[in-house]
């Protein structure tokens, strides 16, 4: 039986004390009031914005779709891990320079979402990049900066892995 | 071209180039503050109470049980407002709290604090109204003689343009009747802020808005305090696009702050977001047009209702633009144009990018089209034919004194290469994964649609936009009170002071209303307005050093491009270097020239500026299912001078992307006044699969006078006529009428 | 709240018999919907993803046996995409990525939305649902096992541990219709599945009736116009193919669609998943 009595989350890495008045709240509430990690953001609550993309047991969900209480005892990374202290990671510096950043309350959704998508598929096609992303909303941009981005950073990165190959 | 290799974001620099915008990393790494990010200890939640009826009268609120309820600290109702229980963005027709009558479903009638958001909505669960539900009035047309649903009427406007002859006819009509449901503006950032009180009764308000100065007015009057008690600072916006342009929350954060002496924080969710803003106008539209063989045109007859639903917001302005610009940007001498802004127990009804403008352009380009097939001309070549012209005027008989390049808006984008063929890809097929349709089910078609939006406020609103340049020690400050809502502004303000002052290190003051107004993040207005007092106050600030250097020095100097050359040619310094050590405070108030009411017959110089665009739609079709496919959406738009061409562009792909969402996906569904789909399951946002890529075709820079830099505003031409460009181009895959936006699949497929 | 996780599917029936008003959280993509919508506060959640036996799937002789929380993701991904392509075509048109990963296949039947879209495929292809509780286990057919719109004959304290499908491969089609490319209710949907074995063809209709649908009239018809030989299908029954396919239909109007635009496209599916296995040809005389 496994009832929860564990009082932690953890969190990029960070074991965080959670109470038990928490445990039936959704794990974005949670991470965002609670945790005070404001990056992942509320916009439907429903699971049909994606700008509440996480990664959970490094498996890409919406974090309101999330039980805080069955969160317990997994691994939980937020868009505040994406970039080690003071630089940005290849996706977010793409996001940065080719400007698809407005009102950025869908970015953090989309790093994200990025993130794990270009693990998985390095050199995606433009229409693969737009169903991997066709989960996250963007009301400002019309997707055409951001799916440059992502074409700036699967380039940067394969890009990188052909100099480090070289190098040997 | 796509938008694009060419824009590489650089540095930051002066104007023109593709500057950094100084918010991006914060926004990349998540930091970001949102007015939804906000905390303050002690902070309570508030939540509201919202009428589920759209027409009922209020006998009685009890709501001891929610009040008992451990941790809720504060109730509060209509005879709770210390002032004037009545705020409107043009006049003030609509309460802060219900009193004895709701007019719409959604209406807010009580407000809670409590501890918990949960125990917020508990509360409100457990507040009992009891309701004499009403017959609602939802038809807009009957809604003018109908039995007056509001003190001040059911006509918010009635106007009437009576331009040139209305006896004269052409050799062929052409008359239709159109319709537009009802789009939201579905910022993806809900309403949300947080009002913290002082001791001295005083409050302060970080919210998202568009407008912090309209804002403070209205609460002021409603809060019944002073000015300088009620201080408003903008939090981070996630999106606006018209809709925070009237108050939501403001009040009621302020009233319950003040009430329990703690700070209080408020957010909606999404269905009460869509509950909780004004909504595009949803429209009926019927046009005569009168052609002569030739494809000139020669008149223009037209009945226009807009659906303003239960209170005013901006139904006024919003029917002067769809009235005023009911011929499109084409030169017609004659003119008979009726319109309606009509009050029903729908939703209020108001600002949304392009503000009037969309509707009527929806139906101009489709009789346009309807004109073209009747006398055999191929319908760019008619609208050619018929474009407005520097000089020409508009059926309120004001002339185009500015820039107007309309033939090379609508021939650089007929001449711009079209996409290739459908590739066999799942994906790129109509029904996507759903894996309805098969290549041979797919007929492409191509539309093509022009329009004119004009710039800024109108009628004689006086406009203005306040900025303050502050040097200390040669470290550059400026303060504006404009809303940053997500189009970069904020970029903007560097590219001035870099480009006038040479310093690319400048602090930016937050926006609040410390500082004069900066007017509303809308219209297409900021950059002439609120960059314009930017610019005119950093320019003040270099008189000002010449004139103290003149009088230390004896020199006169010359600011040529950013360097200070002195008289006789010999001493240069840099201003950024001049300005070491020195300390200036420019505070300018830049105003645009003065426009003027229109009369009874619909007449007068109401406009600033006009700004023109086209698209052109390629769209795949499976009609037996009636399933579209957006392929391309091309464009070429007249901009005057682009400050900063990645910002232009996303401005342009955004834009476009919420017209093809007017298009083929969004509708605010009603039932009685009731709202059926208040959320983003069933109110369809354009996912990135729905977006095809945008080709800029040409950005047309012919400078307007009297805008700073030439610059026109970019925001809302993207979203007028690429509406109309994609029905066009499933009428011509299909051979459809298709007289109602957004098309659904049944209008193809049952036809 | 008191949150529970289950380790195996007999801690699930301990904990059930305990307190059978014990609600189940498998993805959470409908139930936190609910949760933070408040049309459900639950006062006791078993959080049941993390049990093995539900996670996994496995061939049981020529079917296999899909647990009840396998995900959308894995069944539109990896081995069970080709055993049962229908399936995964069905499970990558459900929400976004990120849904798929979360959402599972037992929450889509729980859920039993006549939308569902795990539903018309389980339907056509005759599936099995196995159901347990602490008393044992049953098995019914998913036909039975959903009696109305969002309702399930699941007794209290009974769950839906697994669903069997037969591995046919053979063609088998599914295709759905909403008004946008994703993250789309189904407006109307259609799965059609072909038994070589018995030379007939299973039809479920999606989104057009509140209980899982068979085409059985059509099914019927179309026999005799079928050629399993050369995999042809004779045009002139095609008419009255979509004819029955559509009167197997109930459809009605609400916001997401008419119920004369989903009569009519349900028909159309139907034809086009037939054509794409069987070409058009008329029997030579």
């Amino acid at each position: 039986m496994s009832r929860v009595t564990q009082d932690h989350l953890s969190v990029n890495g960070t074991k965080f004390t959670i109470d038990d008045s928490w445990l039936g709240e959704s794990l974005l509430y949670t991470l965002r009031e609670r945790l005070g990690l404001y990056g992942s953001k509320n916009a439907c609550e429903q699971g049909e914005c994606g700008s509440c993309s996480i990664m959970l047991d490094e498996t890409l969900v919406c974090a309101c779709l999330v039980l805080t209480g069955s969160a317990i005892g997994r691994d939980i990374k937020t868009i505040e891990s994406l970039a080690p202290e003071g630089s940005l990671s290849v996706i977010q510096q793409a996001f940065v320079d080719a400007g698809a950043i407005q009102c950025g309350f869908c970015t953090p959704g989309l790093l994200v979402t990025i993130e794990d998508f270009l693990d998985d598929n390095a050199e995606p096609t433009e229409l693969e990049i737009r169903e991997a992303i066709s989960g996250n909303l963007c009301r400002c941009t019309g997707y055409g900066r951001i799916v440059e981005a992502v074409r700036i950073a699967s380039k940067a990165s394969t890009d990188t892995e052909g100099t480090a190959d070289d190098g040997n | 071209m796509t938008a694009t290799e060419t824009y590489k974001i650089g540095a930051r620099s002066g104007v023109g180039v593709s500057s950094q915008r100084p918010d991006a990393v914060p926004k990349a790494t998540g930091e970001f503050p949102f007015s939804s990010d906000l905390s303050s200890h002690n902070m309570l939640w508030g939540k509201t109470l919202r009428s589920p009826y759209p027409s009922a009268r209020i006998r009685n609120i009890d709501y001891s049980e929610a009040l008992a309820i451990s941790g809720v600290h504060a109730i509060l109702t209509a005879s709770d407002v210390p002032g004037k229980n009545l705020f409107g963005l043009e006049h003030p027709d609509q309460p802060v709290l219900a009193d004895d009558i709701v007019r719409y479903a959604g209406e807010p009638i009580a407000l809670v604090a409590a501890e918990h958001p949960e125990i917020a909505a508990d509360a409100i669960s457990r507040i009992h109204v009891d309701f004499e539900v009403l017959n609602p009035l939802v038809d807009a047309e009957s809604a003018v003689t109908a039995d007056p649903i509001h003190p001040e009427g059911n006509v918010i406007r009635h106007l009437l343009i009576d331009y040139g002859d209305p006896t004269s006819s052409g050799d062929v009509t052409v008359e239709g009747t159109y319709e537009v449901g009802m789009q939201d503006q579905a910022f993806m950032g809900t309403e949300s802020g947080m009002a913290v009180p002082s001791p001295d009764g005083s409050v302060d308000l970080y919210i998202s808005t568009q407008w912090l100065h309209s804002d403070q007015n209205q609460i002021i009057e409603a809060l019944n305090l002073p000015e300088d008690m009620v201080r408003l600072t903008l939090a981070g916006v996630g999106g606006a696009f018209g809709g925070r342009e009237d108050v939501s929350m403001h009040v009621h954060l302020c009233m319950l702050a003040l009430h329990t002496g703690r700070p209080v924080k408020m957010i909606y969710d999404r269905n009460e977001s869509f509950l909780g803003h004004v909504h595009r106008h949803p429209a009926k539209i019927w046009y005569r047009h009168h052609a002569n063989k030739d494809g000139l045109l020669v008149k223009v007859e037209g009945k226009i209702i807009l659906d303003g639903g239960a209170y005013a917001s901006t139904t006024s302005a919003v029917l002067a633009n769809a009235c005023c610009f009911s011929t499109g940007p084409y030169k017609v001498d004659n003119a008979q144009i009726e319109g309606w802004g009509v009050r029903t127990n729908n939703p209020p009804c108001g600002a949304m990018r392009g503000f009037g403008n969309v509707q009527t352009c929806f139906a101009i380009e489709a009789q346009m089209d309807k004109i073209a097939s009747a006398l055999g001309i191929d319908p760019v070549e008619l609208r050619l034919k018929n474009a407005l012209e520097p000089g020409d005027q508009i059926i309120t008989g004001q002339k185009i004194t500015g820039a107007a390049p309309v033939k090379e808006v609508i021939s650089s984008l007929a001449d711009h290469p079209m996409p290739e063929p459908a590739i066999n890809d799942l994906l790129a097929r109509p029904g996507g994964t759903g894996r309805t349709t098969d290549q041979k089910h797919v007929k492409r078609g191509v539309g093509f649609a022009v329009s004119i939006k004009n710039l800024m406020f109108a009628e004689g609103f006086d406009d203005s936009s306040e900025a303050l340049c502050e040097v200390n020690d040669g470290s550059v400050a400026i303060h504006t009170a404009c809303v940053e809502v997500g189009q970069g502004f904020v970029t903007l303000v560097h590219q001035i002071a870099e480009e006038v002052l040479g310093v690319s290190d400048i602090t930016v003051i937050p926006a609040d209303t410390s500082i004069g107004s900066a007017g509303s993040t809308s219209a297409s207005r900021q950059t002439w307005m609120s960059g314009g007092a930017v610019l005119k106050a950093c320019e003040a600030v270099v008189v000002n050093l010449i004139e103290q250097i003149a009088k230390e020095e004896g020199i006169k100097y010359e600011n040529l491009d950013g360097t200070l050359v002195s008289e006789d040619g010999t001493k240069t310094i840099p201003i950024a270097e001049a300005l070491r050590g020195r300390s200036f405070q420019e505070k300018v108030v830049h105003r645009h020239a003065p426009t003027f009411p229109l009369d009874e017959k619909g007449q007068g110089n109401a406009h600033v500026s006009f700004a023109f665009a086209a698209h052109r739609a390629v769209v795949d079709v499976d009609q037996e299912l009636g399933l579209v496919r957006v392929v391309e959406i091309a464009t070429s738009q007249d901009v005057g001078r682009i400050l900063n061409p990645i910002q232009a562009v996303g401005q342009i792909e955004g834009g476009i992307t919420q017209g093809l969402g007017l298009a083929v996906l969004e509708e605010l569904v009603m039932k009685n006044g009731v709202i059926q789909n208040a959320n983003f399951t069933d109110y369809l946002l354009p996912t990135a699969l729905d977006t095809p890529p945008i080709e800029i075709a040409s950005l047309i820079e012919e400078p307007e006078p009297g805008a700073p830099f030439g610059a026109k505003g970019i925001g809302e031409p993207p979203t007028i006529s690429s509406t109309p460009a994609v029905v066009a181009a499933i009428r011509d895959a299909t051979g459809l009428d298709l007289r109602r936006v957004p098309v659904r699949p049944e209008d193809i497929a049952l036809e | 709240m008191e949150v529970l996780i289950a380790s195996s599917a007999e801690e699930i029936c301990e904990l059930l018999g305990q307190d059978n008003s014990r609600q189940l959280l498998a993805g959470g993509t409908d139930f936190m919907v609910e949760v933070n919508y408040r049309h459900r506060s639950p006062s006791s959640v078993i959080a049941i993803d993390r049990v093995p036996e539900l996670r996994n799937w496995h061939h049981d002789g020529d079917s296999v046996v899909i647990g009840a929380c396998v995900t959308y993701r894995e069944i539109e991904r990896g081995p069970l995409a080709t055993l049962v392509p229908a399936l995964a075509q069905a499970a990558r048109t459900v929400g976004s990525p990120q849904i798929r990963n979360a959402g599972t296949i037992g929450g889509n039947i729980g859920t039993a939305s006549p939308a569902g879209d795990m539903i018309p495929v389980l339907s056509a292809l005759g599936a099995e649902v196995s159901l347990r509780s602490s008393e044992g286990k049953r098995a019914i057919s998913l036909d039975d096992l959903i009696v109305g719109v969002k309702q399930t004959s699941l007794v209290q304290g009974e769950f839906i541990e697994s669903v069997r499908v037969p591995v046919l491969e053979s063609p088998q089609e599914f295709l759905k219709v909403g008004s946008r490319s994703a993250m789309v209710i189904s407006v109307t949907s259609l799965a059609l599945i072909t038994y070589p074995k018995t030379q007939s063809v299973g039809i479920g209709l999606g989104a057009v009736n509140p209980r899982p649908t068979r085409a059985w009239q059509a099914e019927e018809f179309i026999k005799g116009f079928l050629n399993w030989e050369s995999m042809q299908v004779d045009p002139s029954g095609l008419d009255r193919f979509k004819e029955l396919v559509s009167e197997a239909s109930r459809p009605i109007d609400d916001h997401r669609s008419i119920a004369a635009y989903r009569r009519h496209s349900i028909g159309v599916l139907a034809q086009r998943a037939l054509t794409r296995i069987f070409s058009e040809r008329s029997p030579s005389v």
